[in-house]
């Protein structure tokens, strides 16, 4: 059986029509955006056309887009970029608990640095409380930053809501939205975030490219030096290609936003609904209202997350769970763990499955099946075993 | 209906060394449907927060990639704790040497892992040990490796009749200058990687120190046998009999070497010369006995045996006690025999099975020497 892939959390295969526009680029742009020539000119155009492209989609100015190396390089430019900027105004920044690790480790590192973190506690759905977060702003606070929706679980959490606390307050406010991105309406003219990073390859764009939306007036400091580009924010020469494969991605979200999310909603349906027909004991983790259609988290009671995986692996189904160590091995998810508390077992017997668009329907039922097949045996295996 | 090669399910544990990477290429060649497994026993971070596990993980990628199977990792750091590592510590707790890698095989290689291995289809778990496995008299018996010198059937001879019978061993037939020159012709990564030593999770680190930070040391006593006061000793655990090196005494009559310990009194004993009769015993008794093909018909009878790995053979009389346990006698007298080694019998190249020697008979010649704790030489 040709292996079927239900991990587009973790990235998604590139779309055609960026590929096209990505080739197209590399075989007719020869510039540098940087020089004063005609090539340079030709390179320049497409990396403005690009920026505009995204700001539009998103409701920002051109010159509010940064072009980044991806996600990870966003968050660390928002939070290590305003904090050190700011640090004048204070040293106390609220994050989550269960924020990805490129803002986790980046805030971890800027305890070491002598800043103040808080991290938001969550519900069990993945929430975090307004409330909380109101209680621990302080006068010195400089930055708050919580993810969109959460990539293991596909929670949304309250950004309006927290974006609209934080207009009369110092801190900036900073959004991941890599995973929500494809399948959320992004508006920055009506919500008061001050900054969002996002990347191309979660929605079909090209891996190693994103972008973050620093507000206007934002004080950021760069952390690569060198050329002048992305306004000082960001040195180093632009990625032409990637750049407009990146905006036709962006693009083609705003043109399907709708189309996307029916379309991962109803694989998410067809795969619960295979479930439900198989009588596979399972528990959604994440909430039922606030959600993302195309992420779905699942807990399959008397399974070991490890041989799970790796079982479903060999049986041709891709998906996933939290993050693997250095030597290979499952580790807890931290998302699960904030969510039911150390060692429970939800966060030992659980996988994400993720869709992405135009999914086969007679492909997830059959992946539906095997998962259900495999969990079946894995838990009469463990009855066994103990 | 015997299955194909093809549709034989075989997983492997890899370790990212040569003779696991080797063994995986040779099962993939004979058309098997192999899957390899690095299994992470031990939660180890060095001081630049390196986990030491990451290296050899990064070794079995490369190689699975190269041979063409897929590979995945497996966490046994708990099992492993519970099963292998407590055993360690109760071990030299009681003074004796004990040998993890016997339990580790027992326990975690031919257990853990292969009820994992069961959980994901498998119809075998193969490694990458010199040892055999094959049909005799209607049951699998552990046959000793071609490769005399690598012969690792001393550690597997815990393993049960259930347990060999879903095992292969693909290097038995080889000897270790071949499984280099298999991976160097076919350009695997590890083909000149250095084999480990040592035990895997202490890995190159002093020893002592490891030992201290889990157990408390007591000084002590270093006595003759004669009980003359030689000097002290950092504490019972650190040492075993026959050691010489590390001791920190001289003078005259010697080199020392260690020849017993008593517990109750924290006393370390030394005999001068390592020819000394205080270092020979006449035989010893064995406890966690296991037949791997089953317990032999006589209660008395004649076979050879290893006190230690890579020990010559020595021949020996066994009787079998209504316990279980065994009275092991030797031909000949035998030199610096340990408590919590294992003794394994051979018949031939048939690895009988073993079990974990627990008293040493009749030391020195006249017998006059009586250590009577348990755990003493």
């Amino acid at each position: 059986m040709d292996p079927i892939y239900l991990d587009h959390a973790a990235t998604t295969p590139i779309d055609p029509e960026v590929l096209q526009v990505m080739m197209e680029t590399y075989q007719t742009v020869v510039g540098n955006p940087s020089s004063i020539h005609s090539f340079g000119r030709q390179a320049r155009k497409i990396v403005d056309d690009s920026r505009h492209t995204i700001a539009k989609y998103i409701g920002a100015r051109s010159r509010e887009i940064v072009f980044t190396g991806g996600g990870t390089e966003g968050d660390n430019l928002a939070i290590l970029g305003t904090a050190f900027a700011n640090k004048h105004k204070g040293k106390h920044i609220i994050t989550s608990k269960v924020e990805h690790h490129g803002v986790l480790k980046t805030c971890a590192y800027l305890e070491s640095q002598g800043f103040d973190v808080d991290y938001l506690d969550v519900d069990r759905t993945g929430r975090i409380s307004v409330e909380d977060l109101k209680q621990k702003l302080r006068d010195d606070t400089i930055l708050v930053t919580i993810m969109f929706a959460n990539n293991e679980v596909g929670t949304i959490q309250p950004i309006r809501e927290i974006a609209h606390l934080l207009a009369n307050h110092q801190a900036y406010f900073h959004t991941d939205v890599v995973q929500a991105f494809g399948t959320v309406d992004m508006d920055v003219k009506d919500t008061p975030i001050d900054m969002l990073s996002m990347a191309g390859h979660k929605i079909g764009g090209p891996k190693g490219i994103g972008f973050l939306f620093v507000r206007d007036g934002v004080r950021l400091q760069a952390f690569t030096h060198g050329g002048d580009q992305e306004r000082k924010r960001r040195a180093g020469t632009e990625n032409v290609p990637e750049i407009a494969g990146l905006a036709r991605a962006v693009e083609k979200v705003g043109e399907h936003l709708h189309e996307r999310i029916q379309s991962s909603l109803k694989a998410r349906q067809v795969m619960l609904e295979t479930l439900d027909d198989e009588h596979v004991d399972y528990q959604i983790n994440g909430n039922p209202e606030h959600f993302l259609p195309q992420v779905v988290n699942l807990y399959f009671p008397g399974t070991q997350v490890e041989t799970l995986l790796t079982k479903l692996d060999l049986s041709g189904v891709a998906v996933s769970s939290g993050s693997a160590c250095t030597a290979g091995s499952i580790e807890p998810s931290h998302v699960l763990t904030a969510m039911f508390g150390q060692g429970a077992p939800e966060t030992k017997s659980s996988i994400r499955i993720s869709f992405g668009d135009a999914m086969q329907e007679d492909r997830l039922r059959e992946a539906g099946k095997i998962i259900a097949t495999s969990v079946r045996e894995l838990v009469s295996l463990g009855k066994v075993g103990n | 209906m015997k299955k194909t090669p093809s549709q034989t399910r075989v997983v492997i544990g890899m370790s990212g060394g040569v003779d696991s990477t080797v063994a995986a290429l040779l099962l993939k060649q004979q058309g098997y449907d192999v899957v390899g497994i690095f299994m992470k026993n031990w939660d180890d971070t060095d001081e630049n927060g390196v986990c030491t596990a990451t290296e050899d993980y990064e070794d079995v990628v490369r190689v699975s990639n190269q041979i063409g199977i897929p590979y995945y990792a497996v966490n046994f750091e708990k099992q492993y704790w519970e099963r292998v590592f407590t055993y360690f510590l109760n071990e030299y707790k009681l003074g004796r040497t004990p040998n993890p890698d016997v339990m580790c095989n027992k326990e975690i290689k031919f257990k853990a892992f292969l009820d994992h291995a069961m959980a994901l289809g498998a119809d075998y778990v193969a490694t990458g040990h010199y040892a055999r496995v094959d049909e005799r008299d209607g049951k699998v018996a552990m046959i000793r490796a071609v490769d005399e010198n690598k012969d690792q059937t001393y550690f597997l001879n815990q393993l049960s009749q259930e347990q060999i019978s879903k095992v292969m061993f693909p290097l038995g037939d080889l000897e270790k200058p071949e499984v280099r020159e298999i991976a160097r012709e076919h350009h695997l990564a590890t083909a000149e990687k250095k084999d480990s030593t040592g035990i895997c999770f202490i890995g190159e680190r002093n020893f002592k120190q490891f030992l201290s930070t889990y157990l408390p040391a007591n000084r002590g006593e270093i006595r003759t046998i004669d009980g003359e006061l030689k000097g002290y000793h950092d504490g019972l655990m650190y040492y075993t009999n026959g050691q010489r090196q590390g001791l920190g005494i001289g003078g005259p009559g010697g080199p020392w070497f260690v020849c017993g310990k008593d517990l109750k009194q924290n006393i370390l004993y030394v005999a001068p010369g390592a020819d000394h009769p205080a270092l020979y015993s006449q035989g010893l008794l064995a406890d966690q006995v296991n037949w791997i093909s089953g317990a032999p018909k006589d209660t008395v009878f004649h076979c050879t045996a290893k006190f230690r790995y890579r020990q010559k053979d020595r021949p020996v009389t066994v009787h079998l006690l209504d316990d279980g346990s065994l009275e092991i006698v030797f031909d000949e007298l035998e030199w610096a025999v340990t408590p919590g080694q294992s003794v394994v019998l051979y018949d031939d190249d048939v690895c009988l099975g073993g079990g974990t020697i627990s008293t040493i008979l009749n030391q020195g010649t006249d017998a006059a020497l009586d250590f009577t704790d348990s755990a003493s030489l």
